[in-house]
């Protein structure tokens, strides 16, 4: 099974990096932090599978707990920050 | 652990890793934001939800698989929600959909 999870461990640091083209190339900014908030989405599930490898499950449950609304709290924080903006210039 | 857990826990990994991959193809190719949002946010919690519930099940019963059960609902409820607030903010800051364009117009 620890072979079997290195695998799923490897695969999806893969599946991570695909957005990453999102965030360097994308056309606008909010294609940026769309890409990167679904990067760190799939980043809480990483966590989990770390932490049955190095079997310390309790821990990196907590980590990825915490890592989860750490991302929403920044996707709301940046969402309200551009609407306010854009009321400003009339758009 | 039995072999029916390892089994089972196993599909749901790879049936999860197997969405995640679409999503993460979707946000690559498709071609504007909304449609993008929309890879963004059902597909990946989707696919995040699936492989969460086989590792529950790798666990068995205990603090742990509570734990991961509070993370599957804070996913659940979070990611959508904040890629939600992330387009009605690009819709109010001017970001019009893709339209497929009309046989005349080329």
């Amino acid at each position: 099974m620890e072979a079997f999870l290195t695998g799923a461990a490897v695969a999806l640091v893969v599946i991570i990096l695909i957005p990453f083209y999102r965030v360097v190339w994308g056309p606008t900014a909010f294609d940026r932090l769309l890409a990167i908030g679904a990067m760190g989405a799939k980043t809480v599930s990483l966590l989990c599978i770390f932490g049955f490898l190095y079997d310390r499950f309790y821990m990196f449950a907590d980590i990825a707990i915490a890592y989860a609304v750490l991302n929403f709290i920044a996707g709301i924080a940046v969402a309200k920050y551009f609407s306010k903006q854009g009321r400003r210039a009339g758009t | 652990m039995s072999v029916l857990q390892n089994g089972v826990a196993g599909v749901l990994i790879v049936l999860g890793l197997i969405i995640m991959l679409v999503g993460s193809i979707g946000i690559l190719r498709l071609p504007d934001f909304y449609t993008r949002s929309h890879a963004a946010s059902k597909v990946d919690t989707t696919g995040i939800i699936f492989l969460l519930l086989g590792l529950a099940v790798l666990q068995g019963w205990n603090l742990a698989m509570v734990k991961l059960m509070i993370a599957v609902a804070i996913i659940m409820l979070a990611n959508p929600v904040a890629i939600h607030a992330l387009s009605r903010a690009a819709w109010m800051h001017g970001e019009r959909p893709w339209m497929r364009k009309k046989e005349g117009e080329d």
